[in-house]
């Protein structure tokens, strides 16, 4: 019998994929899947480090896509929750899959099924929110730009949106948090990573890349926010439910100026 | 530069302040695909970029091009007789606007209504001059949806709809007698003329779309309207049946409905200060949501013996302990349409439930875990558990025990109400 292993990946979605592909492929007892950047050595097993394969990748998406759409999306969606220990949770999923005929991913009953489609529409909601409130501030050579901080790593999820939205003008969106951003040039979107030494939210002073039009533009737009609301209806409570507060120093209309 | 934006901003204060009593904001059920690589796509589901102090979403720049207006409405904050500042826009200057706040992604579109001035037809000529302008000069695929002026023509109606995702007119009052009493300048005609002349063309859109593929979109999101609550005597009944009319006689895609908040000093009406009827304006979206999703017919909610809504418990409860003989329903047999009826299943409950139980017959744990709000729904079910909660209580005594254990976000406000009439 195979000794328990560890895989160490490089924290990439085909990463996770390949890893998979070789738990399968070698018939492995995985112990754990851990990211490079956060790997911890289990004290009975040996590790394994996994280099993505895009082929082998490729492979598990399809044969996974193949038994179900749903459960393909959900797993995607789940695995960008960057939840500690989603990779097991994703692996006993999988096994599960292809264990059973029937398609497993509306069977609510079951405890990981239920956490992955749980974690899959946290991660959804988020997407759709980051949809919602960027902001994007004109510089002065002509990139609309937003800065994010979402909890999830919803980049990847967003770009399509966007694509199709803004197609005449070039915009970057930069996550704060995980120091990359997707920048759209009038062709194409590409993944860049920066090293930004400021951020550049709506809540901070003026910064010199942006002209005075961009300012007024926000000006207007906060001052819309504000005659827009009806005071005897006044309701902060679910203000602060919809408009969650550690998203409000990204938003010109909540800044305090 | 500077100079214009200070007037803008001004006339923006003005235009978005009279504005925003129209509640609709819904950027949702149009389709317009980014095929020219131009600014903007309609995905069909709308998305709400902010949300007001008073929690309401912000998902359209929603602005009034004109507060002038020739009409004294009661109810209406920029009626004529109603001593306050006055502005108008430019057409290039609602364009702009809404470009320059499209592009940094603040809305999904516009939501142009205005006050009328000279007559109801060159207001509306110009509320079509900007939506055009936006789609054939801009090149703008966002969401527009503009008030149609009561009165307007049905050469502009028509013209309106080629541009426009939505049509709205707002029969405000909900009975013909109430109109009469608050906007004694307009007749009930002028409301539905312009509802009738939209319908006409979306079914004529309709049935020419399936011959030619080509046919221009008309109002592809279909049309709504707004009704006042509170403002007059009438009660949930009248307010129920006359939205019912609408959707069932116009084609109506929403009704909203808007608590009336007291802008004017007239005895006709309730006095300035007097609270909001926002418990009220819930219960009946509770109930409009259970008319068109959830299969109830209105009669059955509404009738002569019971003519106004309860406040204490949500509409599909009230029917419920009024109703007990349809329970208890049992969970893992029931079909679609009677899971839905049970208090305490939203309808993507009741889609979970159906999928789930194919694996295995449910049981308390398994409904808790999907979502059900079990404190009301326990006692309408029987699953796959031995202990039954209904054990033939009846519905006063079921109702007592539900709102002990529970805090639903209006008890404060429910009991202010009954101080107020103590």
């Amino acid at each position: 019998m195979n000794a328990t292993k560890t895989f160490i990946y490089d924290g990439s979605f085909n990463g996770f994929l390949t890893a998979i592909f070789v738990a399968f492929d070698e018939k492995t007892r995985v112990a754990d899947i851990q990211k490079n950047t956060a790997s911890q050595s289990g004290l009975f097993s040996e590790t394994e480090s996994i280099f993505t394969q895009m082929d082998k990748a490729q492979r598990v998406w399809n044969g996974i896509d193949k038994k179900s759409h749903t459960a393909i999306k959900d797993i995607y969606f789940a695995f960008l929750s960057e939840t500690k220990g989603v990779e097991m949770l994703l692996y006993s999923y999988i096994r599960k899959m292809f264990t059973t005929t029937t398609s497993i991913s509306s069977d609510y009953s079951d405890g990981t099924v239920l956490k992955i489609s749980q974690l899959a529409r946290s991660v959804g909601r988020e997407k759709h929110r980051m949809e919602a409130f960027v902001r994007f501030q004109l510089t002065k050579d002509d990139i609309c730009f937003s800065n994010i901080e979402p909890d999830f790593d919803v980049i990847p999820l967003i770009t399509k949106h966007f694509r199709s939205r803004y197609a005449d003008q070039q915009w970057l969106i930069y996550d704060v948090k995980r120091k990359y951003g997707i920048f759209y040039d009038l062709n194409q979107v590409e993944i860049i990573t920066l090293d930004l030494d400021t951020a550049y939210t709506n809540s901070l002073n003026k910064s010199v890349h942006f002209g005075e039009e961009e300012y007024n533009y926000q000006d207007l737009w906060n001052n819309y926010f504000k005659s827009t609301n009806i005071k005897s209806r006044i309701n902060l409570k679910l203000h602060k439910q919809h408009v969650p507060k550690r998203y409000w120093k990204y938003l010109s209309e909540k800044k305090a100026v | 530069m500077s100079l214009s934006f200070d007037r803008i901003k001004e006339k923006l204060n003005i235009l978005a302040d009279a504005a925003k009593y129209d509640v609709s904001c819904s950027s949702s059920g149009s389709v317009r695909k980014n095929n020219s690589d131009g600014l903007g796509d309609s995905s069909g589901m709308g998305i709400c970029h902010s949300y007001t102090e008073d929690g309401r979403c912000v998902s359209l720049l929603k602005i009034l091009l004109t507060n002038h207006c020739i009409f004294d409405c009661a109810y209406c904050v920029t009626r004529k007789s109603n001593d306050l500042q006055r502005a108008a826009f430019k057409i290039q200057e609602v364009v702009d606007l809404t470009i320059n706040f499209y592009r940094r992604n603040y809305i999904e579109g516009l939501f142009l209504s205005s006050g009328i001035f000279k007559s109801p037809d060159y207001t509306m000529e110009r509320l079509v001059m900007v939506a055009k302008k936006l789609r054939l000069v801009e090149n703008f695929n966002g969401y527009i949806h503009l008030k149609s002026i009561p009165g307007a023509s049905d050469e502009l109606m028509r013209e309106a709809g080629l541009y426009a995702d939505r049509l709205s007119v707002n029969i405000e009052v909900p009975t013909i007698s109430g109109l009469k009493l608050l906007a004694p300048d307009k007749k009930h005609e002028d409301f539905t003329k312009p509802m009738l002349k939209v319908k006409n063309e979306i079914i004529q859109y309709k049935s020419e779309k399936k011959i030619i593929k080509s046919t221009p979109k008309y109002a592809p999101a279909g049309q709504s309207t707004q009704m006042i609550v509170g403002a007059t005597g009438e009660s949930d009944k009248d307010i129920m049946y006359s939205a019912t009319h609408y959707y069932k006689n116009y084609n109506m895609k929403r009704v909203y409905y808007s608590g009336y908040v007291p802008v004017a000093e007239d005895s006709r009406l309730p006095a300035i200060g007097t609270q909001v009827p926002m418990l009220r304006e819930n219960r009946l979206y509770q109930t409009d949501w259970l008319l068109r999703f959830y299969g109830f017919g209105v009669q059955e909610i509404l009738n002569n013996d019971h003519p106004n809504l309860d406040m204490d418990v949500d509409p599909k409860l009230g029917w419920a302990l009024r109703n007990m003989q349809y329970f208890p329903v049992d969970i893992n047999k029931a079909d679609k349409s009677v899971l839905a009826r049970i208090p305490g299943l939203g309808m993507k409950s009741v889609h979970k439930i159906i999928s789930a139980r194919r694996y295995r017959k449910l049981n308390w744990e398994h409904l808790k875990k999907i979502g059900v709000a079990l404190n009301r729904a326990k006692y309408f079910i029987i699953c796959d558990s031995n202990s039954w909660e209904h054990k033939d209580i009846e519905g006063t005594k079921i109702k007592g025990l539900i709102l002990q254990n529970s805090v639903g976000k209006f008890r404060k406000e429910y009991s202010n109400q009954l101080q107020l009439f103590s």
